[in-house]
């Protein structure tokens, strides 16, 4: 049977409780690995391996197999990230409208590429494929705010805002 | 609840809306709300009741307005005003000078006769923009609802099905498959239990029409898809939604629940003997699973690998079981279609492509946004009289349709009429609506090589010709770009297109040429410009010869 909240995980961390309630309304079943993988993102904010053979053995799935989901899909994140997210958006609509140039000015002034987190880990510097506000091209989401019709000066500017703004717990 | 019941409630919120003096509209909906549309609404909210106007005046949040670019946009539903760029000043001005003096905001209105607002027509985004998406009481009073009252209680599922099938209705998710077809192959086939899924994984970056639907009138998409659960027997309903639409997901979350609340979902709908339930998959970033077989297979939460066709999913989907699947555009074309008849529905478009199609205008055009236009209207048209041509300054080049697994329409083709069969002539395809226009300032090269990235970081590697060719084309197109390339390069770069067009598994890799393909057929120039001479590689004959035959 599935884990019931009264048992305690064993580091004594209170989150896994939350974890235990999404997988309980789910019925422990394999088919909502994905949903649960969400949860577990949400409240751990990555997904360490540790969590992911704590998924496996919840929901009775080999953990080749939870790796293997955890791994295909982008959204979820295997490491952490920095403190604040710049995340640009590489649309269609956004490349046309140079999101390019953005993105080599940023790399440049902050020597680190997309895809990596800087030295001080302060930013971590990520694509999107698209956000949708294509009206705004090119978009920019910085920890959760969307910022539209960026251009590369105004973009090196905003990330060292956010840098030196605390980051928003998120509850 | 009975259909009396329904129109009852229907005419019931028409008088309270028409009691009301003043209906102020904000844009809600991801564009405007990314530029703080939120905010706007509370010191509208703000205003009404500093004049002490709650009665007579509502403020209401809703759905896209369409001119995206513009945001955040409010309207007046009493007299049609649009506003846009509205900041915190304007939407003060709005109250004091428009609400309480009756005196327009000249400076911030916009001009709606112009083409953007009068060439279009709206049968999918008719309540976009003028009802609140959070309230199903607004949907009931723009008839919402009352189609599907109407299937249940009156008409048997093959009549249903053949009245899809007459309005001529083809799948908006880019195939263009007659969806009257598909519903009736799924109602044939044999299973205990049958599904019917909703794609709403709107992965084509560019494109964000789906996006508007579910956030501005998501109970649409629901009747739809009750409607299809009706016609092809099945009970379980899922909607498939990306990760990065939170907006969207939380109001189909709401509606859902709102529905349920007022017997629109779940048991025993309208007081028949149908039983329908929806309940939401939130997608995970991955391209691929826009593939119906791959998307079926992240449903059942697993990686999104597509499956070999046959068996269609209609036949074998999910848990094996009979599955229809649609797009979230067709779903919202279902309600209106049952409500005004076929013949209505087939009266608009072309013969073979009916109906109206939703385009997201986004690149180098003036107006960006949401448009939709009936099918068959020239690209001319689209492009320049709705979008208002290109920012001062630059020319016309191309208009990208149908995203990564589409092509590009120069300008010599613009006067195609946009429907399905017209597209795929020009090596393009309808795709699900994104439209990029590029101007002289785009490198077609480039841009080729921009698709080609996507569809090799997307691909999910479980056939080689998608895997490996996806990154040997992209290879040769850095080549190209960096000037490092020959003639010969460049037979080879047709050769793997072609290779990867006809031996990939899924619609991904069997599409993800047609960028390169459409780039080579009409700017092939901007290739040739980057090659060198192959006079420099005299000392490596073999390599010439080998690509000669």
């Amino acid at each position: 049977m599935i884990q019931t909240e009264k048992q305690q995980h064993p580091s004594g961390d209170n989150r896994f409780k939350l974890l235990d309630r999404a997988i309980t309304k789910h019925q422990a079943r394999g088919d909502a690995l994905i949903e649960v993988l969400h949860v577990a993102q949400g409240i751990f904010g990555f997904l360490e391996n540790d969590l992911l053979i704590y998924v496996a053995h919840a929901l009775k799935l080999p953990l080749s197999k939870v790796y293997g989901v955890a791994t295909f899909y982008h959204f979820f994140n295997l490491k952490p990230n920095g403190e604040h997210t710049f995340v640009l958006c590489m649309g269609t609509a956004c490349y046309v409208k140079g999101a390019e140039r953005i993105q080599s000015a940023l790399e440049e002034h902050h020597q680190c590429k997309f895809g990596q987190t800087t030295k001080d880990n302060k930013v971590s510097f990520i694509t999107a494929r698209c956000v949708g506000s294509c009206g705004l091209a090119p978009v920019a989401v910085l920890d959760n705010a969307v910022v539209g019709k960026l251009t590369p000066d105004e973009s090196i500017k905003k990330v060292e805002q956010l840098k030196n703004t605390l980051r928003e717990v998120v509850s | 609840m009975t259909l009396e019941d329904l129109q009852e409630l229907s005419e019931k919120e028409q008088l309270r809306q028409a009691e009301k003096k003043h209906r102020i509209l904000y844009c809600s909906a991801a564009g405007c709300a990314s530029c703080g549309s939120d905010k706007i609404g509370a010191v509208l909210k703000a205003k009404i009741k500093e004049h002490g106007l709650e009665k007579e005046c509502e403020v209401v949040g809703t759905g896209c307005l369409g001119l995206c670019g513009e945001g955040p946009l409010v309207k007046l539903q009493s007299d049609q005003t649009l506003y846009q760029n509205v900041d915190v000043q304007a939407a003060e001005q709005i109250i004091e000078s428009h609400i309480v003096k009756n005196l327009p905001v000249t400076a911030k209105k916009v001009d709606t006769t112009q083409p953007f607002f009068i060439s279009q027509t709206k049968i999918v985004l008719e309540n976009c923009g003028e009802i609140n998406s959070e309230s199903i009481d607004e949907y009931i009073g723009v008839r919402g609802y009352e189609a599907l009252a109407k299937v249940v209680n009156e008409m048997q599922p093959a009549e249903v099905i053949e009245e899809i099938r007459k309005s001529g209705l083809r799948g908006r998710g880019g195939a263009g498959y007659s969806t009257g077809l598909k519903w009736g192959i799924v109602s044939k086939a044999h299973g205990e239990q049958k599904y019917v899924v909703c794609n709403a994984d709107e992965g084509d970056p560019g494109a964000f029409m789906d996006r508007s639907v579910l956030e501005g009138d998501p109970h649409r998409v629901l009747e739809g898809m009750a409607i299809a659960g009706y016609a092809v027997g099945a009970t379980q309903g899922y909607v498939y939604c990306r990760a990065e639409y939170p907006l969207a997901i939380e109001r189909l979350k709401l509606a859902i629940k709102l529905a349920e609340k007022m017997g629109m979902l779940g048991n025993r709908i309208l007081e028949s003997q149908f039983n329908f339930r929806i309940d939401i998959r939130i997608g995970a970033g991955a391209f691929v699973c826009g593939e119906e077989t791959a998307l079926l297979q992240s449903i059942e939460g697993k990686r999104g690998n597509p499956k070999p066709r046959p068996p269609y999913p209609s036949e074998k989907g999910l848990w094996g079981m009979p599955t229809l699947i649609n797009n979230v555009e067709t779903f919202a074309n279902i309600a209106p279609i049952i409500r005004n008849g076929s013949e209505w529905f087939a009266g608009i478009g072309t013969e073979k492509s009916k109906g109206t199609k939703v385009f997201a205008l986004a690149g180098n055009i003036r107006n960006t946004g949401l448009i939709e236009v009936p099918m068959g209207i020239p690209l001319r048209k689209i492009i320049f009289d709705i979008g208002g041509g290109t920012p001062e300054g630059t020319e016309f080049k191309a208009a990208q349709t149908g995203g990564p697994s589409g092509g590009c329409i120069p300008k010599d083709h613009l006067d195609l009429p946009v429907d399905y069969e017209s597209l795929s002539k020009v090596g393009s395809i309808m795709g699900s609506g994104g439209m990029i226009v590029m101007d002289s300032t785009s490198k077609m090269v480039d841009v080729a090589k921009f698709f080609m990235q996507f569809c090799m970081d997307e691909s999910c590697g479980k056939c080689i010709p998608c895997r490996v060719g996806t990154r040997h084309i992209y290879g040769l197109l850095d080549k190209i770009s960096k000037k490092k390339a020959t003639q010969d390069d460049m037979v080879l770069l047709q050769e793997l297109c072609t290779m990867v067009k006809e031996t990939s598994l899924c619609g991904l890799g069997q599409s993800a040429p047609n960028p390169v393909l459409s780039t080579l057929r009409f700017f092939r120039n901007e290739y040739e410009e980057l090659l060198q001479p192959v006079e420099i590689y005299q000392g490596e004959p073999g390599v010439v010869a080998d690509f000669e035959k």
